[in-house]
């Protein structure tokens, strides 16, 4: 086959698929992606709708953080397309946010909680330019909207983690994306920061943003999304919180975690409860 | 007492610091990627993409040269890579096979080239040969050392040939002016500061955070080599002057200095270029100077750079103001000077709720006191905390306040264990004795701590 009959192909698939409309943020078709020629992800299909809180949930290994790095380009795909409101990844970079796992950064590094969030701005300074005060200014906002202004002259391993994990959040603020990911941004904080972030989800929800968060914690799942992706390797079921996530559909995506599962069910007994 | 000869000493010392200040600053972002041995890879695999560059073109020709190192400087970061990832070993491992059979393949290459006659020697890859820069014609007056062609060099006189024969019967005289390696690190160190300077951002997001730096549109991975082609050239313009012992320890020792003396990036740039400049200078006339003193032969300066930049990475640790060891342990002796002194107020402030007239010092010993105590004493007497009757001491008013504050503080913390944190009542002495003495107390509680004793009012000094 050659490249433009290929090309063809897929430009005819894409005319074949209704469902990716213009107004979703992420349309993924047909993603896999392999480590090492193993699968960790299998053909998976989703459509984010709309101004939505995500969370994806599945047990560890599920391949949760690869989805999102897989959608940002960070992992090569064996196969299918992701499109951000109909256009690649490389055309809509600058509507999306990013937040990484807390881990992935060294906290030692010479800089201060200020110099991170401006890291934020760095796409709209563009290349070989300063951090000029304008976008200082615009990174303080952001970290006052996460109730961290008055750590930003600190360098960043004086911080505990929950105020490090505010420091991302703060950050990905600072890119004014209209998509988010963000890579287990609960995970090990204290209350206060629970709160403030939630609060930052909340907020962007009312200002027509779109947020996906890989979610550890199922119990809160009910509370903090609108929607929910139940993954383990494949989309086990995906869609608004109050439909898909049921008990039946987390036994399939957890298997026999029956801990996790009792944990669970009561979180839907409580959603089911306060729907009525 | 510092011998500095124009002709000896000016081509030698610039050489080196400006080798020490290239490499010491792109050093920074090694160190801060966790990968200093990188500059060791780099510049010990330089060497066969020389002796190649060489062999193929058959000329000594810079640009050539250059251009075959780099090569070889990209080469080893993609090997590194592969190794790294197709024999599934750590990075430091991948590196260590990758340098060492290169730095022996280009020995290697080496012999064979010398077997040829030519000029490359496997010793001066090591130590350089920065005393070879020696200034034949320096300029005698000032008139002439401000004159552009005494640094460009120039023909005296012309060869003189035999008009019949066409014979050369003299040489040309000539007047050297800067040696190649000088105004080749000149003009490398020049653009590795315009090179940080123009894409220190850049450069700062992809070692803190590569993926947010490559989904933000500024590709780490590009960067990172980017980075290593930057380290290749200034490994290669060094390493004929100064050796690749001088440059592997400046692309680590001046950047780990610096990130010692602060906690920001564009002062621990300033910091680095302060310490190679340190280094260099101070090594250069520590070979030079300082054996000629002691009726010793001068010692090779690059070594010595070399050993002066250790010694003050060494002194740093000690005496670096906020992560030295002096620094810390002077810390740690305030704090239990600061807790010793609270201590000592507390309990004479508890003797006094028991109706107690006073305390010894002996009774304060028995208690628990520790070896500050004796001066905790001295100091709270001297404030007009505590006033002294025989071998009596109590609190005088200014010393009831502040005592006060502090049991008030211990019993709101005790309060708040019990209540808050759900601990035993007779668990929590031990706990709210440290918070007592860091943070401040929980906002409020009740008047009766947690064994029924009275928190005191908060009262403040006068």
């Amino acid at each position: 086959m050659t490249a433009q009959q290929t090309q063809q192909d897929s430009q005819s698939l894409a005319t074949t698929r209704p469902e990716h409309s213009l107004e979703s943020p992420l349309s993924v078709h047909a993603m896999t992606v392999a480590y090492n020629r193993k699968p960790v992800l299998w053909d998976v299909d989703y459509d984010t709708p709309a101004n939505e809180l995500v969370a994806i949930v599945g047990p560890n290994g599920a391949g949760k953080s690869t989805f999102i790095k897989a959608c940002l380009g960070l992992v090569p795909t064996a196969s299918g397309q992701v499109e951000f409101w109909g256009q690649s990844y490389r055309d809509a970079r600058s509507r999306i946010g990013y937040v990484p796992q807390r881990e992935s950064v060294d906290w030692d590094f010479p800089v201060s909680a200020l110099d991170v969030v401006c890291m934020g701005r760095y796409r709209k300074i563009g290349w070989c330019r300063p951090v000029t005060k304008k976008h200082k200014l615009a990174a303080m906002e952001c970290l006052e909207r996460v109730g961290m202004h008055d750590f930003a002259k600190r360098q960043i391993s004086q911080l505990s983690g929950g105020q490090q994990q505010r420091v991302f959040l703060a950050r990905a603020l600072a890119q004014e994306s209209d998509l988010y990911f963000m890579d287990e941004p609960f995970a090990g904080v204290d209350a206060a920061t629970e709160r403030a972030i939630v609060e930052v989800l909340r907020a962007l929800k009312d200002q027509g943003k779109t947020v996906i968060t890989v979610h550890h914690d199922l119990q809160t799942v009910p509370e903090y999304f609108d929607h929910v992706i139940l993954l383990n390797m494949r989309v086990v079921a995906a869609g608004p919180v109050a439909v898909v996530f049921t008990q039946e559909n987390l036994q399939k995506t957890y298997g026999g975690r029956l801990t996790l599962l009792s944990e669970a069910s009561e979180a839907i007994a409580r959603a089911a409860s306060g729907r009525r | 007492m510092i011998e500095f000869d124009v002709g000896l000493d000016l081509f030698p010392l610039t050489a080196g610091v400006l080798a020490a200040v290239t490499c010491g600053v792109l050093g920074n972002f090694l160190v801060l990627r966790k990968q200093s041995l990188m500059g060791d890879a780099i510049s010990h695999s330089v060497l066969p993409g020389l002796v190649i560059a060489f062999l193929v073109s058959a000329t000594l020709n810079p640009a050539v040269m250059f251009l075959g190192a780099a090569l070889a400087g990209v080469a080893t970061v993609v090997l590194i890579e592969l190794v790294k990832k197709l024999g599934k070993v750590e990075p430091g491992a991948a590196m260590g096979v990758v340098f060492s059979v290169l730095f022996a393949l280009g020995v290697l290459l080496i012999e064979q080239a010398a077997a040829r006659n030519v000029d490359l020697d496997a010793g001066c890859v090591l130590y350089g040969q920065l005393e070879m820069l020696w200034w034949n014609s320096p300029p005698e007056t000032m008139q002439e050392a401000l004159q552009l062609k005494t640094w460009l060099g120039y023909e005296v006189e012309p060869a003189l040939t035999d008009p019949a024969t066409g014979e050369i019967i003299r040489d040309a005289i000539v007047r050297d002016g800067v040696p190649r390696q000088v105004t080749t690190l000149l003009a490398v160190a020049a653009a590795t500061f315009v090179f940080v300077g123009v894409l220190f951002k850049e450069l700062r997001i992809a070692a803190f955070d590569p993926a947010l730096a490559t989904t933000l549109g500024f590709n780490a991975t590009a960067l990172h080599y980017v980075l290593m082609i930057a380290v290749a050239t200034a490994t290669v313009a060094s390493f004929e002057a100064v050796g690749s012992i001088l440059v592997i320890a400046m692309l680590v020792c001046p950047a780990a200095s610096a990130r010692l003396m602060t906690d920001r990036l564009k002062p621990q740039l300033v910091w680095s270029v302060v310490f190679a400049l340190a280094s260099s200078v101070i090594g250069y006339f520590a070979a030079t100077s300082v054996p000629v003193r002691f009726d010793l032969d001068s010692v090779n300066a690059a070594g010595s750079m070399t050993v002066v930049a250790g010694a003050l990475f060494v002194l740093v640790i000690f005496v670096s103001p906020s992560h030295g060891l002096i620094a810390r342990a002077f810390r740690r002796a305030s704090l239990s000077k600061r807790i010793a002194y609270e201590d000592l107020v507390a309990a004479l402030y508890r003797a006094a709720e028991r109706g107690e007239a006073g305390l010894s010092q002996s009774q304060l010993v028995e208690m628990g006191a520790d070896s500050h105590l004796t001066s905790a004493i001295s100091r709270a007497v001297k404030a007009g905390e505590v006033a002294r009757s025989g071998d009596q001491l109590s609190l005088t008013e200014t010393g009831r306040v502040v005592a006060a504050n502090l049991v008030r503080k211990h019993r709101l913390w005790e309060d708040y264990l019990v209540t808050r944190a759900g601990l035993a009542p007779d668990h929590v002495h031990e706990s709210a004795e440290q918070l007592e003495h860091i943070g401040p107390a929980p906002k409020a509680g009740p008047s009766i701590d947690p064994h029924g004793k009275p928190i005191p009012g908060e009262s403040r000094d006068t």
